[in-house]
């Protein structure tokens, strides 16, 4: 789960790291208010979206008057926010942060990151603060420094303070550094993130080190236990549909295709994407009912999937296991008689049941094509989707 | 022979007593020999009492000293089963399968340290660890989290895959996933072939068992000619796996690997199952296994038909 910068800013302040003073506002009068009782000279109004990028799409501007304050929030708020993380149509802002400005001497790059090969949480820092770590990676790996922590002894203040001498931070800021990396690394296990990133990490004019930004993605299995979190969740932020299929306990993901597909299992739901591109289709989403898929889970996944308005045609593909073909069979019927669908329907069932399962479709009087094998299907849902 | 399990082994079922551990053991049970592979149940407060026969012990450690059971399966609940895989390795079983799926990531982390540190422990009475283990020495091997389990077929099955699509052969299945684990297995059976073991290694991104621990085990079975690997985006296992391969495999090796069309950033069902940074794409993956000479397949649906094809 994703949050806010400034939310971000927040558990690092917990944590002990120093971010600039600054307010999160929901309209152009409170950007004002806020700049205003922040104080200064100079103010940076940065838009809060869950993608990155935000400054090239136009969402941060400086402002060194109250009236710019007025200005930048005005342009900021409510502008559909386009950046590489967003897809063409962008993302409209509605939050904004109002921060002091700060006096940049230099920029640094924090990450932190579950290692998968290692089975650690990695630290990643740099001395190219400011640019994309993917970047760094590709062109100069070498000025990016990794360090695995261990979990019991955590990132002790000689290892903390190596990393910083590493990146090139002046003896005098050392100290600071590693209360940040810290913190940052207390955050990161305390909170249980699968990603944190302070990009960029400054160096200001008097010495000091502050997280000018800060991104978290938290691991969504361990929210159970972690209420303060899941009260960052901004729903504005996240696909409707998304949502909606959560409700029900299905793992859905929007894409940009007009075929549709139906599939038990996350490995199985991927291939079937998969297929449908490789016979000349495209789907339209991601989408895992999960192990034991009821009728009314069946009925609201084919909710979900008409909710596209580019949708063409839908293809079911069930490989029974503990789901019997005869049950999920049942619950496409219903699904089918209860949404009234209008596009074509194929159906690929195996496994337990198969048998019992194609003679309810067969039996229902419904114009359900039958696919025996995933490519059958494939080639099926792409025909009936061209309307061939 | 097979890998890891066989008719001889003894299981037993941490988590028996809830509604998925039930359910589960009563068909592990009713599969091949699993009535006598089945020897005990593992549930806190619940000692003394039985469940289809199987009598059920407080403690892991209670349960291998009464019953001479070396295999645990789990299908405790996300919150409880990291603590339950770690008791299964205190009490130095040999095998832990761990099934149950939404397991907190930083909890995993912690039980994979505390495997590792045991196997320093214990390094110097290793018997023979594997080569890609990160728990070197350490008497436990794990699979899972969020995984279907094994199954050597007509022998004994250990999870919740359909037993009834499987039939005993000599070809190798590992995967990351359950019912695509299912799928190339009735492909295999389409061309006539059977199964030695199947694997589920499962779809969490910090896990036990790797694409290259089972390969090499493949490998080393003199009843496995052949092996399919079935991998899917996320990590870099399938690629570690595919360079060992290239290296050391003495048997053909074939793959496919799921989300070729997953979008970046985006976690796909699966907690393991996404594109970070550019990396672990599906186009990276099959790139890598086809340089270390393995025949892939774009699609999931000639997985067996490929298979049979590079069969000597």
């Amino acid at each position: 789960m994703k949050i806010h910068e400034y939310q971000g800013k927040e558990i690092l302040r917990q944590f002990g790291v120093a971010t600039p003073r600054g307010t999160a506002c929901f309209s152009v009068d409170e950007a004002v208010v806020a700049a205003q009782a922040l104080g200064g000279t100079v103010w940076v109004v940065k838009a809060q979206i869950h993608a990155g990028g935000r400054g090239m799409g136009g969402g941060v501007k400086v402002a060194r008057s109250l009236e710019e304050v007025r200005l930048a929030a005005e342009q900021i708020l409510g502008m559909q926010l386009v950046t590489h993380q967003t897809g063409h149509e962008g993302q409209r802002v509605r939050r904004l942060l109002v921060e002091e400005g700060a006096q940049i001497a230099r920029e640094f790059y924090l990450g932190m990151v579950i290692d998968r090969d290692a089975q650690r949480v990695a630290l990643l820092a740099s001395s190219e603060g400011g640019m994309e770590i993917e970047e760094v990676a590709m062109h100069s790996p070498e000025k990016i420094h990794t360090l695995r922590i261990d979990p019991v002894a955590g990132l002790s203040t000689d290892e903390a303070a190596q990393v910083a001498r590493q990146i090139g931070i002046p003896e005098a800021s050392v100290a600071g550094t590693v209360t940040v990396l810290q913190g940052l690394y207390r955050a990161f296990v305390e909170k249980e993130a699968m990603l944190a990133e302070i990009n960029p990490l400054v160096l200001t004019a008097d010495g000091r080190v502050l997280a000018l930004d800060a991104k978290f993605n938290f691991d969504s299995n361990a929210l159970f236990r972690h209420p303060e979190i899941v009260a960052f969740r901004d729903l504005d932020e996240e696909d409707p549909t998304e949502i909606e299929a959560s409700k029900f306990d299905l793992s859905y993901i929007s894409l940009d295709g007009d075929i549709a597909c139906l599939v038990n299992g996350a490995g199985l739901a991927m291939a079937t994407m998969d297929i449908i591109k490789l016979y000349g289709g495209n789907p339209a989403n991601f989408l895992d009912v999960g192990g034991g898929a009821s009728r009314e889970k069946v009925t609201e996944a084919f909710k979900l999937m008409l909710k596209n308005p580019n949708l063409k045609a839908i293809l079911v593909n069930i490989f029974g296991g503990i789901m019997k073909c005869d049950v999920i069979a049942e619950g496409i019927v219903a699904a089918v008689r209860e949404v009234h669908l209008s596009v074509p329907l194929v159906v690929r069932l195996e496994g337990t049941n198969v048998e019992l399962g194609k003679k309810i479709l067969a039996e229902s009087g419904l114009p359900i094509i039958s696919a025996s094998d995933m490519a059958e299907a494939a080639e099926r849902v792409v025909a009936a989707a061209r309307g061939m | 022979m097979s890998i890891l399990i066989d008719k001889n082994t003894r299981v037993m079922t941490q988590g028996m007593t809830g509604k998925v551990g039930q359910f589960h053991t009563t068909n592990c049970i009713a599969y091949a020999n699993g009535a006598n592979c089945f020897v005990a149940g593992v549930t806190p407060s619940k000692g003394g009492q039985s469940f289809e026969g199987v009598p059920i012990y407080n403690s892991v450690l209670e349960a291998k000293k009464q019953t001479g059971a070396t295999v645990s399966v789990i299908y405790v609940p996300p919150a409880y089963a990291a603590a339950a895989i770690d008791e299964a390795v205190e009490a130095d079983l040999d095998l832990v399968i761990c099934i149950t799926e939404g397991i907190p990531v930083h909890d995993m982390l912690r039980t994979r340290y505390r495997m590792s540190r045991k196997g320093m422990a214990t390094f110097s009475e290793s018997n023979g660890a594997l080569a890609k283990d990160r728990t070197p020495g350490c008497r436990t091997l794990l699979i899972g989290p969020n995984c279907p389990g094994l199954i050597t077929p007509d022998e004994l099955k250990i999870g919740i895959m359909p037993g009834h699509i499987h039939k005993k052969g000599r070809i190798g299945v590992v995967s990351r996933s359950g019912t695509l684990t299912y799928e190339a297995v009735a492909q295999l059976m389409e061309q006539g072939l059977g199964q030695s073991t199947c694997i589920g290694i499962g779809g969490d991104p910090v896990n036990g068992l790797k694409h290259l621990d089972v390969m090499q085990l493949f490998n080393n079975d003199d009843a496995t000619d052949a092996v399919v690997m079935v991998g899917e985006i996320g990590g870099s296992d399938e690629e570690d796996c595919a360079r060992w391969v290239r290296d050391n495999m003495q048997k053909p090796v074939v793959g496919f690997i799921a989300g070729v069309t997953a979008p970046a950033g985006k976690r796909m069902g699966h907690a393991g199952a996404i594109i970070s940074s550019g990396k672990g794409t599906a186009q990276e993956k099959l790139a890598v296994m086809e340089e270390c000479g393995i025949k892939v397949t774009r699609n999931p649906a000639e997985m067996g038909k490929l298979l049979k094809s590079v069969l000597r």
